[in-house]
């Protein structure tokens, strides 16, 4: 068997329950080789449980994992040397140097690139003999990044790799993944920011409640809301705080897909904004209707959960 | 595997997993405090404490003057007047061991606290110093030799005791607090997710301990022979042998104590529970045979009580390994078992 076409993931009818939340519910998946693959969802939506079985760290209730052709039961032990992985919130020892950690993780692999070279991967050549303790949370996540590339893996898993961070250490950690992707390794991350999925994902799987809600390009997923435009509005009627509005008239408006209300703020996705927005105005002040607030942005993959779930992604 | 690791120590795991322990250790001003300079305060001050002094001289009183005067004639006592009340309250303040009450027909009796080893001594001196003053003379002639023998002293004693104690608190604190730190930080679980072989992970800790222990032992017992003149009869070879084996059991109990918990608090706990009942029990301080029968065969199964009894064996009475096979059957008990349970149980997230 050729191991180097198939996919490098495969997962196949996932579960994994916990006492009586069900973390993972029936997950099928597919990821190509050489693709960055994000999972993007709420916090408590299964993310993690996903990526630890992948990552042969949580067994699961039912279902199989394939990692490059192999599977934790039998490849364990060549599994674990063919893949790097950051976990959330790992802790290492603070009184040890950047260099002692990397060089500690590098004895761990058989083969794989040197820790002078993980170091300068990972931006951390002036920190190579501080304590840990000392870093800033960025170069920590920077030296977490270190210790899963010190085995040249040709698989990543990043757990929410940039969640606490600032945002310069963000897009340092951004520019980072990028550079990995161009060398051509499978990555997995996770995370809650749609803003990271889109900027580093070339496919997204949207999670809620331990399933696959959405899962495609991040332009496939904005342009499944049916516009690419977001319409914000809030009304006042005359005298009144009335707030009713007769949605039939706008909904009916050519290019206008859908409606809905959020905290008193009616959203409606638009696919010609130019077009749609004059007939907007005039449908509300033929209903005797006021804008107190008006407001466009371009449809992000926030826009796309809110639109599936009804819920914000950083509601829980 | 076509490629297998290297020898070179530097990419070798089990080398970079104890050299990493190792380094992590130094780097613990207080850990460096309490296994290599605490042992030697304590001896130092046991060995101050209970140093060799000529015989205790007790204090006494009487309650007329011609009694003090021949309870002074003993160079053992010093005596003096006090009333009977004043006397009852010098026994009851422990400035006087005895009180010597002369009563109206002539007789004397006694007051002291027949529970105090020192006031039982003091009677039966005063008591001789009466008759003796009073015209009483010996049936038999008597006469002392006097021996201060090395080996018989407290410190001869403590020193074994002293070890064993230090053998077992750093095994058990060392492992203990590192891995449920590691595991509370999410080290252990990280570690778990790399190709690391798990049993390195724990004899990286045996080796590193056994590494310290070497330092630790020469310096404690280099003292204590050079400072207190403690007397090493037995086989050093013996001796040596011996630390290396109370290290590995004591190792794999604070390996057992650590497999679970989650929390310092809850390992803290678990290890002081495991720990407290040796440190009464065992003999450190005094001779683990003073314990009622009825417990002592909890007591002789304690893995501290066999330490510091081979210790001792080996130190004091040179006897050799073949004639302490009971404890050092308890120890390889100790060692196995709870080694065995913890790869069992072991909790790596």
């Amino acid at each position: 068997m050729n191991q180097s076409n198939g996919p490098s993931l495969l997962l196949r009818g996932l579960r994994k329950t916990y006492a009586d939340v069900v973390a993972v519910d029936g997950l099928d998946l597919e990821v190509a080789r050489g693709e960055c693959f994000g999972l993007l969802g709420p916090n408590g939506a299964g993310k993690t449980t996903t990526i630890e079985i992948c990552e042969g760290l949580t067994e699961p209730d039912s279902g199989t994992v394939e990692l490059l052709g192999l599977n934790w039961r039998t490849g364990a032990n060549e599994l674990r040397q063919r893949i790097g992985i950051q976990l959330q919130e790992t802790q290492f020892p603070d009184k040890l140097t950047v260099e002692e950690t990397i060089r500690l993780f590098r004895s761990f692999f058989h083969k794989g690139i040197s820790v002078e070279e993980s170091i300068k991967t990972a931006q951390l050549e002036e920190k190579r003999t501080s304590r840990v303790g000392g870093l800033s949370g960025g170069q920590k996540q920077r030296l977490a990044m270190a210790c899963a590339l010190v085995g040249d893996p040709e698989m990543l898993f990043l757990d929410e790799p940039t969640t606490g961070l600032d945002p310069q250490a963000r897009r340092h950690l951004w520019d980072l993944v990028d550079e990995l992707k161009q060398a051509g390794r499978t990555i997995i991350l996770t995370t809650h920011y749609m803003d990271e999925a889109e900027r580093l994902c070339d496919r997204v799987a949207i999670m809620d409640h331990g399933k696959i809600i959405a899962l495609g390009t991040p332009p496939q997923l904005i342009a499944s809301i049916g516009g690419e435009h977001i319409v914000e509005f809030a009304v006042t009627s005359h005298g009144t705080e009335e707030n009713q509005i007769d949605t039939a008239p706008l909904i009916s408006i050519q290019g206008i897909q859908s409606h809905r209300v959020d905290a008193g703020l009616h959203q409606l996705s638009v696919s010609e904004l130019h077009t749609a927005v004059p007939l907007i105005f005039a449908a509300l002040r033929a209903q005797g209707l006021h804008l107190s607030e008006f407001r466009t942005h371009s449809a992000t993959l926030e826009d796309v959960f809110v639109g599936l779930t009804g819920r914000n992604l950083r509601d829980e | 595997m076509s490629n297998g690791p290297t020898s070179n120590l530097e990419t070798s795991s089990l080398f970079q997993l104890t050299a990493v322990r190792f380094k992590l250790f130094l780097r613990e001003p207080e850990a460096i405090f309490w296994t290599f300079v605490f042992p030697i305060l304590l001896a130092v001050g046991l060995g101050l404490a209970f140093r060799n002094r000529p015989a205790d001289v007790l204090q006494v009183a009487a309650t007329t003057p011609q009694l003090t005067q021949k309870l002074a004639s003993d160079k053992g006592l010093t005596a003096s007047t006090m009333n009977e009340a004043d006397g009852t309250h010098a026994l009851a303040t422990g400035s006087a061991l005895l009180l010597a009450i002369q009563n109206p027909d002539g007789s004397v009796s006694y007051k002291y606290d027949d529970t105090n080893p020192d006031a039982r001594t003091a009677r039966l001196i005063a008591d001789r110093a009466i008759q003796t003053a009073s015209g009483q003379h010996d049936a038999v002639r008597a006469d002392n030799q006097l021996v201060h023998e090395k080996g018989a002293r407290y410190i001869d004693f403590v020193v074994p005791g002293l070890l064993g104690m230090n053998l077992m608190g750093p095994a058990i604190w060392g492992l203990g607090f590192a891995i449920v730190e590691a595991r509370q930080k999410k080290l252990l679980k990280r570690l778990v997710a790399s190709p690391m072989p798990k049993w390195q992970y724990l004899a990286s800790f045996l080796l590193s301990r056994l590494i310290m222990l070497v330092i630790e032992v020469v310096v404690f017992l280099g003292f204590a022979g050079l400072a207190f003149g403690v007397p090493f009869r037995g086989s050093l070879w013996q001796l040596g042998f011996l630390c290396i084996l109370i290290s590995l059991s004591f190792s794999a109990l604070g390996l057992l104590t650590a497999s679970r918990a989650k929390t310092m608090e809850a390992a803290s706990g678990l290890m002081n529970l495991v720990m407290l009942p040796m440190w009464i029990l065992s003999g450190v301080f005094f001779s683990a045979s003073r314990f009622p029968a009825i417990i002592q065969p909890f007591v002789r199964a304690l893995p501290l009580t066999a330490a510091i009894d081979a210790l001792r064996g080996n130190m004091l009475q040179g006897t050799s390994l073949s004639q302490m096979l009971s404890q050092i059957t308890i120890l390889l008990a100790w060692l196995v078992i709870p080694f065995a349970i913890s790869l069992k149980i072991f909790r790596w997230r």
